[in-house]
């Protein structure tokens, strides 16, 4: 650069060295690339409207509140076919959110149990682990949704030979039936005894940690949170008088009626996403851990600390700062992966938007709403990382 | 030189969208020198591929028909196979020029979602299949069953005003591609199988099965099964449609693949003759934009209806679909042709 300020201004300039000026070469192309996008975007923009003009297409976004007129076999709220499009739609959400949810949980949890595996000093635990990770991590997922779905939950009894499990519960190739609970009137008593104890809890653990810093003495803190959170809730049921009823699942003439029943379909995406991404999450959280410097636990033991302290209070801390951000996109891909719920017919988002799509032809319309819905969760989840990842992150003193 | 390339190709790639989005469907087909026809993924007698990668089928031979009008050529077709969701919106972004998927004539789909339907070559209902052991007579039994279905059909939408009309309960399980419905429905996911009783006959056929299974005597529904193609390009229309006229009229007529060139020659018959293109001065084909012998290229090339119908679902096909709305009007159906003259 400083050449040719020091060249540039003295001469007057060829068209030469114009053009192998650096700097008048990188604004060329950079206007340049910004014409193309702009001409490329406008015409996309221009043609589409000319081809939706051409082809009579109605547009815009007021066919979500149309009857929707299908029916929808699992959902989360009230839905008949009388109800509207837009609710089809907020169902389709809703069950994309069930199965993000339940499968990050239990993602994480089979990831930290195989990424610590991988470290565990038993050689059979530890090549159970890496088998497991290559084998989950190199199959594509929609493979490992057939393989449940139509390897595992299909071979299952038919529903006139159903498996009867205890408790009521009744399994078939359609999926686990289980007791529903109806409470009854004075039941309300049940949740406000849950939020008591949830706050009586916190105070608990606070009291703990300051007379731990005032004197020393430690609490179960643990056990008492677990008095108070199970015992005040049965306390609580058994004082109104114990209000609950269950409906059974029985065999009809066709299907079960009554009970609640989790589908097949639901299960298969559910089991597949946690087990892909496990596999995952496992190497992260083994690069995690491995990335904590040797040093801290030795520093840590040679301070006393027990080896089961050591890991709770110097290398997980350590380790999650470098778990949580690839953990992040692991969370993004999974519910992203949601979608393929379509190959084996859960009515996750984008195939109820599917199915909206074909009946009213409004295409683009739908597509938005797909990109939207998955970008907000995205930013949702990912600003919720964020702010985990800060609160994790070294606090410099 | 690298720039004005570039910036040559981006311009011809803007003037192509434009020109896409403009041109007459067959002044497209005839530079391009094929029909684009959207089809079904695979639904045996209507329009499958075969091993080789072949497609046949009632509707393929309805495709092979417009090549041949427009060609004199049937095997100029091409297919873009499509699943009940994706067929309108290939059709609408001109991925095909035709629509030939047993697909339902309905207001919305012909007026809302911007497609002209006029002509229908198959008169069908929706029926039920369920298995035999269940020992089900009729379809006002099958409260509480659990019915599986094509998502993104009519079909979905009269299950659930039938079932709804009938103050009867069930629960619909959906897929998307015609293989998961019915692998689905074998392996005992659900207990009724629901679709077009033509499908159901297809689909029959294709389990392990099919003698175990029934077919429920109700017909919920009208299904009319038409060609569709994009609205605005009216030449285009009649001459979808007046490819399924010319097949009916053909039949009745008595021409056939094998007997219309002697009928060419020697039939006197002032209406055949109009029909066939030989008659003098006759500007019937180039009316339409094609050639005066398109009728006697299509005949020639797939047949008449009634052939197309036997050759690829009659009852010397696995399938054994009975002519019945299917007939000519002649003969009881509703199979009816407009004059051509």
């Amino acid at each position: 650069m400083t050449d040719h300020a020091a060249i540039a201004p003295s001469e007057a300039r060829t068209l030469r060295s114009y053009v192998y000026d650096p700097k008048i070469r990188g604004i060329f192309f950079q206007v340049l690339t910004l014409v193309i996008v702009i001409g490329v975007g406008w015409s996309i923009f221009d043609n589409t409207v000319a081809n939706l003009a051409r082809s009579g297409t109605a547009s815009g976004y007021q066919f979500l509140k149309g009857r929707a007129g299908f029916d929808i076999g699992a959902s989360l709220i009230d839905y008949s076919s009388d109800s509207t499009y837009g609710r089809a739609i907020l169902v389709g959400f809703l069950n994309t959110i069930l199965v993000a949810f339940f499968g990050i949980i239990t993602a994480t949890a089979i990831g930290f149990i195989i990424g610590i595996g991988r470290l565990s000093k038993n050689w059979l635990i530890a090549k159970l682990c890496t088998v497991y990770v290559e084998v989950f991590r190199n199959i594509p997922v929609l493979l490992i949704i057939f393989f449940w779905y139509k390897g595992v939950l299909s071979s299952l009894p038919q529903v006139r030979d159903s498996l009867k499990l205890p408790l009521g519960m009744v399994l078939n190739n359609r999926g686990l039936a289980f007791p529903r609970p109806v409470w009854g009137d004075t039941a309300w008593v049940i949740p406000i005894a849950l939020l008591i104890a949830i706050v009586a809890t916190f105070i608990v653990a606070r009291w703990a940690k300051q007379r731990q810093m005032r004197t020393g003495q430690q609490f179960h803190t643990i056990w008492a949170a677990i008095g108070l959170i199970v015992g005040l809730p049965v306390l609580a049921f058994l004082a109104v008088g114990a209000p609950l009823t269950f409906d059974f699942p029985i065999a009809g003439r066709f299907n079960l009626s009554g009970g609640s029943v989790i589908a097949p379909e639901f299960v298969a995406l559910y089991l597949a996403l946690s087990f892909y991404t496990a596999s995952f999450i496992a190497e992260t959280i083994r690069a995690g851990i491995r990335a904590v410097a040797k040093g801290q636990s030795e520093a840590a033991a040679a301070l006393g600390l027990q080896p089961s302290t050591t890991t709770r209070l110097v290398v997980v801390p350590q380790a999650m700062r470098v778990i949580i951000p690839p953990l992040t996109s692991q969370y993004l891909n999974l519910t992203k992966n949601s979608s393929l719920g379509i190959a084996v017919g859960f009515p996750e988002l984008v195939a109820t938007g599917g199915t909206t799509m074909n009946q009213t032809g409004q295409a683009i319309e739908v597509v938005s709403i797909w990109l939207v819905v998955y970008l907000s969760i995205s930013i949702t989840t990912s600003l919720f990382m964020n702010w985990f990842n800060a609160k994790m992150a070294l606090v410099e003193r | 030189m690298k720039k004005t390339l570039l910036s040559a190709a981006i311009g011809a790639a803007v003037l192509g969208f434009a020109s896409a989005a403009s041109a007459a469907t067959l002044d497209t087909v005839k530079s391009k020198g094929f029909v684009q026809c959207v089809v079904n993924t695979g639904l045996a007698g209507f329009a499958a591929p075969d091993a080789s990668g072949n497609w046949s089928g009632f509707d393929v031979d309805y495709c092979k028909a417009v090549a041949a009008a427009i060609f004199n050529d049937a095997t100029k077709t091409k297919y873009t196979p499509t699943t009940s969701q994706t067929r309108f919106t290939a059709l609408q972004s001109g991925e095909g020029d035709v629509l030939f998927r047993n697909t339902t004539w309905t207001i919305n789909r012909d007026t809302a979602l911007g497609f002209n339907f006029r002509t229908v070559n198959y008169y069908d209902g929706q029926g039920f299949m369920v298995p035999k052991s269940l020992n089900v007579k009729s379809a006002l039994e099958l409260s509480g069953a659990a019915v599986c279905v094509q998502s993104g059909t009519t079909t979905e939408l009269n299950l659930a005003d039938y079932f709804k009309a009938n103050k009867l309960e069930y629960k619909p399980v959906v897929y998307e591609k015609l293989p998961e419905v019915n692998q689905a429905y074998q392996e005992g996911r659900c207990d009724v199988y629901t679709t077009d009783q033509s499908g159901l006959y297809s689909l029959r056929l294709s389990l392990s099965n099919p003698d175990e299974h029934i077919i429920l005597p109700e017909i919920i529904s009208k299904e009319p099964l038409g060609p569709a193609v994009r609205q605005g390009d009216d030449q285009w229309f009649d001459i979808v449609s007046w490819t399924h006229y010319a097949l009916v009229q053909a039949e009745e007529f008595g021409i056939t693949k094998a007997n219309v060139d002697d009928i060419r020659k020697s039939s006197t018959n002032p209406d055949v003759r109009r029909f066939l293109g030989v008659e003098k001065d006759t500007k019937i084909g180039t009316d339409l934009g094609l050639t005066n012998d398109w009728a006697y290229n299509i005949v020639k090339a797939v047949g008449n209806y009634g052939e197309v119908f036997e050759r690829n679902i009659g009852q010397n096909t696995p399938l054994k679909i009975q002519r019945g709305l299917n007939a000519l009007w002649t003969k009881g159906g509703l199979q009816y042709a407009p004059p051509v003259r």
